[in-house]
């Protein structure tokens, strides 16, 4: 390993050089993932997030940025096999994500996911979004559906939508199934949001509108993003973290990041030399 | 050939068609013995057909319906048997639909993938190309012996139900597996335990699949002899199980189970072994209504299908 990561903070008292002002919301330390295979995707991996603000992945395909945003809501406990080695420590209560004790529903219950391809279930409108309040026991009807409301609105979809909430959730475009599934995740308040590659299956405007509604959301809740799309982390990231081949080459403040990067390969990546 | 493909030995236009020409013989080759093949399990099933009504179309009425047998062949009628049919067809279904069910779900969704599931699988797999002949000897053993239930509708029911269990098992494991893992790690990522996302999300989607799977195994159900001649079911009944509903509290009697019975293929059976032709007519007027039951319980698989289908979109 030749580059030197940015020091994630052992202690978030402590802070990396990076986000030293900021609240730390999460601390990856020295994350190791192992699949069923056998194939290390993740070497010592260090980093933090910020709280309430947006911090993306990038780096080529496979580099292990969609595994390493997998880890945090131990998406890999689905599959037998995967192994995880090192800490994701989560403030402000301190709880280290994959921990033995920690139960993984839990970790998901407080962090909610968009994945690459919108995936709202065959349902209506209204019970994607109640799902997961659903999933939490909620059973007043008045509180749910304040809850569908707030989510969509936060989604930018309840102007859209509001008068076919019944409807089918296959009907609506694949930008508002997008939109949706935001709202889903956003229905439970979580403390983190991860986004998968959210715009990758959509056309450019799209795009733009989710890549506009989490700039809304910056503020209010921890996001990370993986994205393979360096201007999207460029537009919507205040912080970034450059993967390769399962290494965090480098991580910093977003402007920094692309103005002026301290690695060879990073700057290497930015400028399109390959990825 | 090849070499007159590549670019610096291009076809002749003349050439060309004539190739494709030849190309398309073998298209009408098999166009004639694929409309053959074809031909071949349509004659079959529409020579049965018009065999069956011409022989016992005639014998097809209400009466036919209604009365029990008897040794006038013009007075005798399916009544019991078709009575016995949908009785032991409702223990089966009992037994196997939630068992099958079960048992799917359990090895889909919850078991690990490890060597001993794969033995299981192929077991499975494997028990529902067993001859029928052979569950009547393991029912024979165990329902109406080693349990004690007797030669009744129960055991019957329990048989026909252990036969199609394979079949159950293995059309909700392929219903379930065709539900997208996008469905499943989206419910698990809200915090889903695993029992919500398959109550929520994995049967609700799979339902049309599991749906036409216990029918077809209930429609081979419906046919088979064999098992249940081996567990002796009786060949003439001229009386009717005990009704499941009572006019007394608690209104409902499951004395039917231990009930001696008959079904449809057994009275056909019986009807066949009989030297004078009018049996016959009966016989086929018997398996005649037999067929319209699978029929019309396949086209209810084929509807629920489609109608579960349309509603749901991936």
């Amino acid at each position: 390993m030749d580059g030197p990561i940015v020091n994630a903070p052992l202690r978030p008292d402590v802070g990396a050089t990076s986000i030293a002002e900021e609240t730390v919301k999460a601390e990856v330390r020295e994350l190791s993932f192992f699949y069923g295979s056998g194939m290390q995707a993740l070497k010592s991996v260090s980093m933090s997030l910020a709280e309430n603000k947006v911090t993306a992945l990038i780096g080529p395909s496979g580099c292990g940025k969609s595994t390493l945003l997998r880890c945090f809501n131990r998406m890999h406990d689905l599959y037998p096999g995967n192994r995880y080695d090192g800490e994701i420590i989560i403030h402000p209560d301190g709880v280290n994500v994959l921990g033995p004790d920690v139960d993984p529903i839990e970790m998901r219950m407080r962090m909610s996911m968009v994945f690459q391809k919108p995936n709202p279930f065959p349902k209506s409108i209204y019970e994607n979004v109640a799902y997961g309040l659903r999933v939490r026991g909620v059973k007043r009807a008045g509180l749910i559906d304040e809850q569908v409301e707030r989510a969509l609105t936060d989604s930018a979809l309840w102007g859209e939508v509001k008068d076919r909430l019944q409807d089918q959730a296959y009907n609506l475009s694949g930008g508002q199934q997008q939109r949706l599934c935001i709202a889903r995740a956003l229905a439970v308040e979580p403390e983190i949001l991860l986004f998968d590659e959210p715009t990758s299956a959509l056309d450019p405007i799209a795009t733009a509108s989710i890549e506009e509604l989490i700039a809304e959301l910056r503020n209010r809740v921890t996001i990370l993003i993986v994205t393979h799309n360096m201007q999207q982390a460029a537009r919507v990231s205040d912080y970034t973290a450059f993967m390769y081949l399962g290494e965090l080459v480098e991580f910093g403040d977003a402007d920094d990041f692309f103005t002026n990067p301290k690695q060879k390969r990073t700057e290497d990546y930015i400028t399109g030399r390959y990825g | 050939m090849a070499a007159e493909l590549t670019p610096s030995h291009r076809m002749e236009p003349q050439a060309l068609r004539a190739l494709i020409g030849r190309n398309k013989q073998s298209d009408k080759i098999f166009a004639i013995v694929g409309l053959l093949a074809m031909l071949v399990g349509v004659f079959a099933l529409i020579w049965l057909l018009v065999g069956l009504v011409m022989d016992g179309g005639s014998r097809i009425s209400w009466q036919f319906l209604t009365s029990f047998p008897s040794r006038h062949a013009d007075k005798a009628g399916i009544l019991s048997a078709w009575v016995g049919t949908c009785l032991v067809m409702l223990v089966t279904t009992f037994s196997a639909v939630p068992v099958g069910i079960a048992a799917g779900i359990y090895l889909e969704e919850y078991a690990r993938h490890n060597w001993i599931t794969d033995i299981i699988e192929i077991n499975v797999t494997n028990l529902a190309g067993v001859p029928s002949i052979v569950y009547g000897l393991l029912a024979l053993g165990l329902f109406v012996y080693g349990l004690g239930f007797g030669q009744s509708v129960l055991s019957a029911g329990l048989t026909l139900g252990l036969l199609i269990l394979p079949v159950v098992i293995v059309s909700t494991r392929e219903a379930i597996r065709s539900v997208p893992v996008a469905m499943r790690e989206a419910a698990y990522a809200l915090g889903a335990t695993r029992w919500q996302t398959v109550h929520d999300h994995v049967l609700p989607y799979s339902t049309g699949g599991i749906l036409t799977g216990i029918i077809l195994g209930l429609s081979r159900a419906i046919g088979e002899t064999a098992p249940i001649i081996t567990i002796g079911a009786l060949t003439f009944i001229a009386f009717l199980p005990p009704s499941p509903v009572t006019s007394e509290p608690p209104f409902i009697s499951f004395e039917w189970l231990m009930a001696p019975f008959t079904v449809m293929p057994i009275q056909m059976f019986n009807w066949l072994s009989r030297p004078q032709t009018a049996f016959l007519n009966n016989a086929a007027a018997a398996g005649l209504i037999l067929v319209v039951m699978t029929v019309g319980m396949n086209a209810l698989a084929i509807w629920l299908r489609y109608r579960f289908r349309k509603k749901i979109k991936w």
